[in-house]
């Protein structure tokens, strides 16, 4: 069987095993390509039924503009249901607090956004597009991930999985994280968006854009962000490989203006794909340390 | 800077080479410290499938820790307290593709608390390289990592005989590791063609990819060679049919007014429109009239394919309840004798309840009888135990409330397995595999 029929296959397995094992669920939803495949594999996984699932976007207030229009455009032609989990409203309500100083970020209160909007919905699963090859503690995540009633990732006590039965059942409070491209890779996704002639938000491909230099990183400038002096603004063209917010994704500066430049780009890059997020350069331990509080 | 070398590369040929490309699962198992995550990190760096900021990463993350040179364990070891402790808790998933073939590789943990762990990597895996010290020989964990790749029907096992560098790449401790395993293999019905040896030194590098001139004793091939043509069966399709129905489909649309799809993925076999279907366990008969692949019209199916059937009748078939064809039935029983790797640390009571899962269908059953308990080396069997502890490995006869339709797993792997799901704490207990 071909490769990318085999990975595809899988997905939609777990997909429908989310649907018929819980009674709540919903796909994260951040607007980046890897949410884009997972509703897309939804669609066809239930096709011609409608996605059983809402999307949920938590939204920062540092998002990219691009990204956020994309969302709205693409939940509307998908005819799904769009839930807003917004850090600015917990912010203003007092329940999170902003950060400091130059590395200032809402990266980190996005988790307890996720997890309040989590509780009020109360989604018993939620979908992810995590994947194995993005980084080392997420090559350690199973299809179905519990979590406690606090959010939280027991590592040390994950079920095991065995074949491709999928043990859903929690205690009330608990919820599953489910990872229907865990076995993907970065270069499968974008064969996968050629494939099936995905849209992306625009920022995937190379644009000219304002951007500063910091930590050997590019950064891109925007109102999130407070630059020190000494950093040079300078417009640059670049795109994004993986997108999150605007204060913790850099830039690459690249002429891929096309699936089939950035597959080549890709397949001969001397980075890996999480090597311009800011968030994962915290530590050695940021990604495991961010996931064990209840990020995804 | 992509621009100007876009014009020599074409998709269509790249993505053809690439598509094309059959993928091996494998599983890196053996004893505590024998070296798997290290031969993977070797293995990813060799075949260059490390981009520059992860090799960095590694060296600084390595000179943290002490070492001058890199430690390719670090690469997989991804958690906090695996760095910590030097040791594997969990299975690692990493991906790497050489011109030929694409890998998908589960490190998984050697020690025997995590066994557990070690089953999930093996269960997704079609072969296993086991890892065994040279200095050590094959210990009690080794054999147990032989013994459940052997109940899971993994197709190859490779035998890694690692640190040669630490007997000085001697053939005498090669050799007794190869006996010590090979008269193993022969006690548990390994086929002796499917299992394979090879001398190596993870951390420096012999016979990875290139044969070791320290070793040149040795005249087989090294370990990507042997890795890129371990043959990969796709037996499954000429199985009989076996399709468990996962989720009911009904549309809103309009043009979908009657719409009632069956959604599931072919356990094996195959499909076509037209073929006439017994509907288990109702036992009623009908046709096909209509499959959709992943949202597309076709005219047949084959098996790991994830479908949608719709049926001539309207029948009352839900979730868990399968289809096959009329003149190859699965075996259809209430009671049933299986062989257990029990997984937690809840042992297993004689004439408790759990849940188990065949596929996707849940069902209660009773363990009626603990009939033995095989020791993972000896291989004898004790027959006085009322429970299995975690890790044990035993053959029970299990009593569910509806009847199963399971095949033994020997002849089909696909429908032949299932785990025990303990009701009070909602962990996965055991694997299964049905025995006849
Ligand atoms: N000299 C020598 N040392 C090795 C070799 N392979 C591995 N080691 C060392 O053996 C130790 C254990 O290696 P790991 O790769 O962590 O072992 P493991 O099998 O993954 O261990 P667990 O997953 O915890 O069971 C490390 O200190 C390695 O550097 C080898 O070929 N030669």
């Amino acid at each position: 069987m071909e490769y990318l029929k085999e990975l595809e296959y899988e997905a939609i397995y777990v997909i429908r095993e989310v649907a018929a094992q819980f009674e709540n669920a919903a796909i994260l939803f951040s607007g980046g390509k890897d949410s884009i495949t997972i509703a897309h594999l939804a669609r066809k996984a239930f096709f011609p039924a409608s996605i059983p699932f809402p999307l949920v976007h938590v939204d920062t207030g540092h998002n990219f503009p691009e990204v956020m229009e994309f969302r709205d455009a693409f939940a509307n032609e998908l005819d799904a249901r769009l839930v807003v989990g917004s850090v600015q409203e917990a912010i203003d309500s007092g329940d999170l607090m902003e950060q400091k100083g130059k590395y200032a970020s809402r990266n980190m209160l996005q988790t307890p956004a996720l997890l309040k909007t989590i509780e009020r919905f109360g989604f018993d699963a939620c979908i992810g597009g995590g994947r194995r090859d993005e980084e080392k503690s997420r090559a350690k995540e199973r299809f179905f991930s519990v979590r406690n009633d606090f959010g939280q990732w027991d590592v040390k006590r994950q079920r095991p999985e065995l074949f491709d039965m999928l043990n859903g059942k929690i205690h009330k409070g608990e919820n599953i994280r489910a990872f229907p491209i865990s076995n993907w890779t970065e270069l499968d996704v974008w064969n996968y968006i050629k494939q099936e002639q995905l849209a992306l938000p625009s920022l995937y491909y190379s644009h000219m854009r304002p951007t500063f230099e910091r930590d050997g990183l590019i950064w891109p400038v925007s109102d999130f962000v407070r630059l020190v002096p000494g950093e040079i603004v300078r417009p640059r063209r670049v795109r994004f490989r993986t997108v999150g917010d605007m204060s913790c994704s850099a830039a690459m500066e690249s002429g891929a203006s096309n699936i089939d430049e950035i597959l080549y780009e890709i397949e001969n890059a001397q980075t890996s794909e999480r090597g311009a997020r800011i968030d994962d350069k915290w530590s050695e331990a940021a990604m495991e340390l961010r996931k064990v509080e209840g990020y995804f | 800077m992509t621009n100007g070398l876009k014009l020599r590369w074409n998709y269509g040929k790249w993505k053809d080479t690439f598509n094309m490309k059959d993928v091996l699962r494998i599983a890196a198992i053996g004893s505590v410290d024998d070296g798997k995550s290290t031969l993977i990190g070797r293995l990813l760096y060799e075949t260059k499938s490390l981009p520059a900021d992860k090799v960095e990463d590694l060296i600084r993350a390595s000179k943290r820790r002490g070492f001058e040179s890199p430690d390719f364990s670090l690469l997989t070891d991804g958690l906090v307290a695996e760095r910590e402790q030097g040791i594997t808790i969990d299975v690692a998933h990493v991906y790497f593709q050489t011109p030929h073939r694409k890998f998908i590789v589960a490190d998984t943990p050697g020690h025997e608390q995590y066994t557990r762990n070690m089953v999930t990597g093996a269960s997704s895996s079609s072969a296993a390289l086991i890892l065994v010290d040279a200095r050590n020989g094959s210990l009690l964990q080794t054999y147990r990592h032989f013994f459940i790749s052997h109940i899971l029907d993994l197709s190859t096992i490779v035998v890694c005989v690692n640190k040669m560098d630490l007997v000085g790449y001697r053939e005498t401790p090669f050799r007794t590791i190869t006996d010590e395993l090979s008269s193993f293999a022969v006690r548990l019905g390994f086929p002796k063609a499917k299992l394979i040896f090879i001398p190596l030194s993870a951390s420096l590098g012999d016979n990875i990819t290139t044969p070791s001139r320290n070793i040149s004793w040795y005249t087989g091939k090294p370990l990507l060679e042997i890795l890129e043509t371990i043959p990969i069966s796709a037996e499954r399709n000429t199985l009989p049919f076996r399709f468990q129905v996962q989720h009911v489909l009904r549309s809103k649309l309009p043009a979908f007014h009657d719409y009632r799809g069956y959604a599931g993925k072919i356990s094996s076999g195959t499909i076509c429109v037209g073929d006439t279907v017994t509907v288990l366990p109702a036992q009623y008969t009908s046709v096909v009239t209509g499959i959709d692949v992943a949202g597309k019209r076709v005219e047949s199916a084959q098996a790991g394919e994830s479908i949608s059937l719709q049926l001539s009748m309207e029948v009352d078939l839900g979730r868990g309840d399968m289809l096959v064809k009329e003149n190859n039935m699965p075996t259809i029983a209430r009671s049933v004798e299986a062989r257990l790797c029990w997984l937690t640390d809840r042992p297993a009571k004689l004439r408790s309840r759990y849940v188990l899962q065949h596929g996707v269908r849940r069902i209660r059953a009773r363990l009626d009888r603990v009939k033995s308990v095989i020791h993972p080396e000896s291989l004898e069997e004790a027959n006085t135990s009322e429970t299995l502890a975690m890790n044990d490995i035993g053959d029970v006869t299990l009593t569910a409330a509806q009847e199963v339709f399971y095949d033994p797993f020997a002849r089909n792997k696909a429908n032949g397995a299932f785990i025990l799901i303990d009701e009070v704490t909602n962990d996965t207990a055991a694997v299964g595999v049905f025995i006849s």
